[in-house]
Formats: structure tokens, C-alpha cells, sequence
């Protein structure tokens, strides 16, 4: 599904991410965890097309096709998602307007016809109830005036209307409370499929005692210094980042 | 024999044309009229076209435009032969309005006036002058001054008719007064316009002015109108401009406001060439309250200035201005906010806020806070921006598969609506809502709800 190859990139002329080689096969979950300052939300930024970064080499492909030519929104529109570690408040732009936007470009892109006014509503009321997102928060703008648990389940709501074949989820735990964890959790399983892949960037394991991973990669320095089973969180949890440090000969 | 000249001045040009046609200013018109206008003159001599010299007319070089300008004056107004009322509808749903129209600046003669409450008088100008010299000699020309701003002055010099409407103590009117300003020539035309609109002691009233070009030709339209709010009254004053940008078009609206009155104002510029907008309150009764809200959308060389000045003069009275700019091409806009305090105005609250957007490198807004506190006991604040589209906002967007075009749009639409959703009649906010949505888009020069029945004479032409 994804592969990505000696990816380097830069930010504000720095060197953040450092050569990374990583794939992604459909029906996987992948944990990308490190210490602060890694590239772990570059990395994300990087694969969502955020232009403020600036890839100097590699290559990326997304079912086969060249991911760093397209932009952000075609990113979206084939298939891949970020969830937000900040989601942004947009105020004036509804809930409502927005998603419509965002659901029938996508249909119109794959050349589908365009959900009507009540079609699209019945769509949102399913989803709503999945991800347990309170049903006011659709009637309000973007984010706006959200508290930090509602923004992070409005992405998985967001997720779970754009049915993406690629979930890139940043840091998606910070701020949450442990019932908003299990929530936000929870909808993402829920939305799990044997045809779609997960990425979850995390710095705790907390978020991984209930998105089970099927990998586990250490991103340190820019690069990826050890990939293992879901066993690797339990280890990370218990000697900490400077385990990892170590046997890097730091 | 017609004989060529050339003047010294802009101001001798407009002096003389003032005395050439002196007779036909003052055709019909009462005493009063005549001498406001001989003295309205004279300070308009005194101040002449303000350049950019002068403090409040920093933004706008009026003396470039008045120096082009050699248009045909519409001194006597046009007669129609057929019901205008049938051949312009404006069609906004479930917005039922009453309807009066102005044509090159005069008062419509067949506006239906005949569902109005008892004691309200609705009529022209013209004939106000005449009929109701009581209350046009206590409120006209005491709200905007002609001895101070030579606009004003220029306007009373030239006054020949314009809307006047007198709303008695107690008296609500439901439906919004839709005044719909219409210019039409074959040559190109100067227009002077003059309002007045008085509302008694705890009497209410809606009204929104709706400015429309129907020729190519060019413009300038000086209008002036002044409102009286009694104790206690509620107006609020909604005005749509979408004119061709042949079109000047300098605006004035003076509003005095006694204890307790409640104003909102909202200055919707979709369209013109130079616009410039004036607005003025005088709050001279305690807890009274102004609300002023605008936004201007501009491209091409269009031109729009918003100048404010809230003068606080008794205590309690709050003001808030929200003022919005979106400016594309090589428009240029400005914003000047006054705020004057009067010593005893104790306990004021006076906030102020300017933000725009700039579309491209090449358009220019200059926005400028004025502040003058003459007292301790004050609440007062005022901010501005300019600066381009929240960047981390419109990637958010991108990256739910908008594309940047219509992320951008729904961004500039998000930052319209702020000012928008201050409308208060829903039909209305949702007409204009659509309308701004149109013109950020490109799609429109002008108001699409307004229909125009097909092979009369008054087509509006496609710009």
C-alpha cells in the first residue's frame, strides 16, 4: 500500500527526517513511537503534503503511485488521512458544509455521484453514533471553541465519514482523558477493515493498550533504528527511550 | 450658442452650475430649502473638494474624481409611463419588503405608501418640504453638518428630493422599508440624494437601501441621508451596493440617537468603482447603542473607504464596529474608525475592529483606529489586521480532500459570515449570504435576486 523509501526531509532549511524506509500493507496497524524531537509529526506532515516541509530526497508510493507529486488534497482524495495532533479551529466554516465539501469532492474524484442533502445527513448520523461524537459539536464551526477530547474525536469522526485507506493518527492521544482515549480508540477499531492500514504516532503506549499494533517502529534522529512486534511497546514502557539510546552507542 | 470654458477651479465649476440652475434647484421648493442650500454653498466654497490633505479624506482623492467628472447633472427627475413596481421586483424569498424606489436620485412618484400605520408619513422629500416644514425644520440639517464636511455641504448645496419618512411614538413597523436606489441615463450623470428619516419615541423600523446601476454609463452618487432616533427606538439600516465600476460612490449616513435607542448598521459593498462610505453617530442620550457592521468585497482598481466617527456624548452608551475588507487584484481599501469620548460621558463602552484580507501582493488597505478619550470611566478598545489566508487552516482543509481553490474560498466565506450574521431578517441574511458567496466565487456583478422584466427599456447591462 505504501512504501516509502529514503525518505529525507527538511524544515526551515533543518534536516529532520534522515533516510527512512518503511511499508505499509493493507490490514496493517503500525505504531511509530520515539522520544521528542524525532520527525515522528514530520513524517506525518511529510506523507499528508504539508507544503511548509521540504523533501530532498526519496521516494514514496501510494497503491503504486508517486505520493510526493500529489497534492495534499488528491493525497486525501486517494485514500490517506491525518489526524491532527492540533487539530485547527476554523470559525465562520460549519461542520456540516465542510464534511458535505470534503465527502462529495472525494465522490466526485472517483467519479461517483454526489450524496444528497439527505442521503449525506443519514451518513453522518450513522457515523455519529459510531464514533460517539456528541451531535451538537456537527452543528458548530470546525473545532471551534472544542475542548482538546472533542477535536481529537471530531478526527476520528472526520475519519470515519472519509473512509480512508491510509489512517496517519498523530499523536491523537495527547490530551485526551482515559475515557476520551477509549472512545477515540474504540472508534478507530471500529473502523478498521482487512483493505485499509493504520499508522499511529505516539510518544506513550497508553493509546497502544487499545490500538493493538502489528508493528512497532523507534524513530530516533531522523531514522528508523528498530522495527519489532507489539512486544517492543511493553520493553519501551519499561526501560524507557534511553535503552534505545544506548544500545545505539549513545 | 454654446461656448466652451474652461475654469479656474473644480469649485468654480460646481459654483457656477450651482447659479446657473438655481432656478430649477429651487423649483417647488419651500424657504427653507432655499436658503440651507445658498448657505450649504457657501461652506462648501469655504472647504472646497477635499484633497488627501485633508484628515478625513486621507484615502479617498476626491479632487481627481471631481476634476474628470463633468457629467450631466440630473436636475429634474425622469418620468416613467409604466409601474415600476411590475418591472422590478426584487426576489428574494419570503423577503417581503416595502418597496420605494429613487431613480437618478428622486423620489419614485408612484410608491405605493398606503400600508403603513396611521400617522406615518412616507413621501418625498420635495414634498415634505413643503407639507411637513415643522419636522423638517427641527431635524433636517441638524444631523449632518454642512458648515464642517464639504460632502455634506455639497449635498445640501444640490438637495432636490430623496425619501422622507416619519415613524410616530409606538409605532412598529413589521415588514423591513426597502429603498431601492436606481440609476439610469444615456449620458453620464451626477446624482444627489437626500434622506430623512425620523423615528419617534419608542417606534421601530427596518430599513435597507439597495443601490443598483441599470446603464453603462458613469456615475457619481452623492447621497446623504440622516436618521433621528427617538428614546427608545430600535432601527437597524442595512445597505447592499452593487453598482458597475463606472460608479462613484460617496455615501453618507448621519445618525443621532437619543437615551436608551438601538441602532445596527450593516454596509455591504459587493460592487462599485470608488466607493466611500460615511457613517456617523451622535449618541446624545444616555444607554443608547450603536452596532455598526461592514464588509466590502473589492477587485480590479475598485475602490472602498469606510470612515466611522461614534461620538459618545452621554454616559452609558455602548458602540461596536466590526469592519471587514476582502481585497483582490490591485484594489485598494481603508478604514477609518473615530471614537470621541466627551468628557461626562462616564461609564462608555466603545469597541472597534478592522480585519482584512489581502488576496494578492499588489492590493492595498490602509486602516486607521482614531481614539479620542476625553474621560477616565471608559471601556474602549479597537483592533486591526491585514494579512493573507490562515495557511494552517486551509492545509487542514486540503488534507479532507478540498481542494485549495475551494478551501480558500470557504475560508474568505468563513471570514465574510462574522459581519453576515449580524442580519437580523433571516430571508435577507441567507440572500446576502448566497450574493457575497457568488462574488468571492466570480460569478456575479450584480444582485442575481433582482429580476428585471424582459424587453422594457431598463436592462441592466452585463459588466
Amino acid at each position: 500500500m505504501l512504501i516509502i523509501k529514503d525518505l529525507h526531509a527538511n524544515v526551515e532549511g533543518k534536516e529532520i527526517l534522515r533516510g527512512i524506509n518503511l511499508t505499509i500493507n493493507a490490514g496493517e496497524v503500525h505504531a511509530i513511537m520515539g522520544p521528542n524531537g524525532s520527525g515522528k509529526s514530520t513524517l506525518a506532515n511529510v506523507l499528508a503534503g504539508n507544503t511548509n516541509y521540504e523533501v530532498t530526497k526519496g521516494e514514496v508510493t501510494f497503491f503504486g503511485k508517486n505520493l510526493l507529486e500529489m497534492s495534499a488534497d488528491v493525497r486525501a482524495k486517494e485514500g490517506l488521512f491525518l489526524s491532527f495532533q492540533y487539530p485547527v479551529e476554523i470559525p465562520g466554516v460549519s461542520m456540516i458544509n465542510f464534511l458535505k465539501t470534503a465527502v462529495n469532492e472525494s465522490r466526485k474524484y472517483h467519479q461517483l455521484k454526489e450524496l444528497s442533502a439527505g442521503d449525506f445527513l443519514k451518513v453522518m448520523r450513522e457515523k455519529k453514533e459510531m464514533v460517539q461524537i456528541d451531535s451538537q459539536l456537527t452543528n458548530r464551526s470546525v473545532n471551534e471553541g472544542f475542548s482538546g477530547g472533542e477535536k481529537k474525536k471530531n478526527e476520528i469522526f472526520q475519519m470515519a465519514m472519509l473512509e480512508p485507506k491510509l489512517a496517519i493518527l498523530d499523536e491523537t492521544d495527547s490530551g485526551l482523558d482515559i475515557d476520551a482515549l477509549r472512545i477515540v480508540a474504540n472508534g478507530v477499531n471500529l473502523l478498521k477493515r482487512p483493505e485499509n492500514a493504520t499508522i499511529v504516532v505516539t510518544h506513550y503506549q497508553r493509546l497502544l493498550d487499545y490500538i493493538v499494533p502489528d508493528f512497532v517502529h523507534v524513530l530516533y534522529k531522523g531514522q528508523i533504528v528498530k522495527s519489532a512486534g507489539k512486544e517492543l511497546v511493553l520493553e519501551l514502557e519499561e526501560k524507557g527511550y534511553d535503552w534505545i539510546k544506548k544500545e545505539l552507542g549513545e | 450658442m454654446i461656448e466652451s470654458i474652461t475654469f479656474e477651479s473644480t469649485e468654480q465649476r460646481i459654483f457656477q452650475l450651482f447659479t446657473e440652475n438655481i432656478a430649477l434647484l429651487n423649483e417647488g421648493a419651500g424657504t427653507l430649502l432655499r436658503n440651507d442650500r445658498e448657505e450649504a454653498m457657501k461652506a462648501f466654497q469655504r472647504m472646497g473638494i477635499p484633497s488627501r490633505k485633508v484628515e478625513n479624506y486621507k484615502y479617498t482623492d476626491l479632487t481627481k474624481l471631481f476634476a474628470l467628472e463633468n457629467y450631466n447633472r440630473a436636475f429634474r427627475s425622469t418620468s416613467f409611463d409604466f409601474d415600476m413596481q411590475e418591472v422590478f421586483t426584487c426576489d428574494v424569498p419570503e423577503f417581503d419588503t416595502h418597496i420605494l424606489f429613487h431613480v437618478n436620485g428622486w423620489y419614485f412618484d408612484q410608491n405605493r405608501t398606503d400600508q403603513f400605520p396611521e400617522g406615518t408619513i412616507i413621501k418625498s422629500m420635495k414634498s415634505a418640504w413643503l407639507e411637513n416644514s415643522e419636522l423638517i425644520e427641527k431635524y433636517y440639517g441638524k444631523i449632518a453638518d454642512s458648515t464642517t464636511d464639504p460632502l455634506v455641504a455639497l449635498n445640501s448645496a444640490f438637495a432636490q428630493d430623496g425619501v422622507f419618512i416619519y415613524i410616530p411614538d409606538h409605532v412598529v413597523i413589521e415588514k423591513p422599508i426597502q429603498i431601492i436606489n436606481l440609476l439610469r441615463s444615456e449620458e453620464d450623470l451626477y446624482v444627489t440624494q437626500r434622506n430623512l428619516v425620523v423615528l419617534g419615541n419608542n417606534s421601530q423600523t427596518k430599513l435597507m437601501f439597495c443601490d443598483h446601476t441599470l446603464a453603462i454609463h458613469s456615475f457619481v452618487a452623492n447621497y446623504l441621508t440622516e436618521v433621528q432616533l427617538g428614546e427608545d427606538a430600535v432601527a437597524d439600516i442595512y445597505g447592499i451596493q452593487n453598482q458597475h465600476n463606472g460608479t462613484a460612490y460617496l455615501n453618507g449616513i448621519f445618525v443621532r440617537q437619543e437615551r436608551n435607542s438601538q441602532l445596527i448598521t450593516n454596509t455591504i459593498s459587493l460592487h462599485g468603482g470608488i466607493t466611500r462610505n460615511h457613517l456617523q453617530v451622535d449618541l446624545q442620550g444616555e444607554h443608547a447603542n450603536a452596532s455598526l457592521y461592514g464588509l466590502s468585497l473589492t477587485d480590479k482598481d475598485q475602490h472602498s473607504d469606510i470612515f466611522t466617527s461614534i461620538i459618545h456624548g452621554q454616559p452609558g452608551c455602548h458602540s461596536n464596529q466590526i469592519f471587514k475588507n476582502v481585497l483582490d487584484d490591485n484594489s485598494t481599501g481603508a478604514f477609518t474608525g473615530r471614537i470621541h469620548v466627551m468628557p461626562g460621558a462616564k461609564k462608555t463602552e466603545a469597541y472597534q475592529r478592522n480585519n482584512s484580507v489581502l488576496m494578492t501582493k499588489a492590493a492595498k488597505m490602509n486602516t486607521k483606529p482614531q481614539l479620542v478619550i476625553d474621560n477616565d470611566d471608559v471601556k474602549c478598545s479597537h483592533g486591526a489586521t491585514v494579512g493573507q489566508v490562515n495557511e494552517e487552516a486551509l492545509f487542514y482543509l486540503q488534507t479532507r480532500g478540498i481542494n485549495e481553490k475551494e478551501a480558500r474560498l470557504m475560508l474568505m466565506f468563513a471570514f465574510a459570515h462574522e459581519v453576515l450574521a449580524n442580519i437580523g431578517v433571516e430571508p435577507l441574511r441567507q440572500s446576502i449570504d448566497r450574493l457575497v458567496n457568488k462574488r468571492l466565487r466570480g460569478e456575479v456583478s450584480r444582485c442575481h435576486d433582482c429580476k428585471l422584466t424582459e424587453g422594457r427599456s431598463l436592462e441592466v447591462p452585463r459588466l
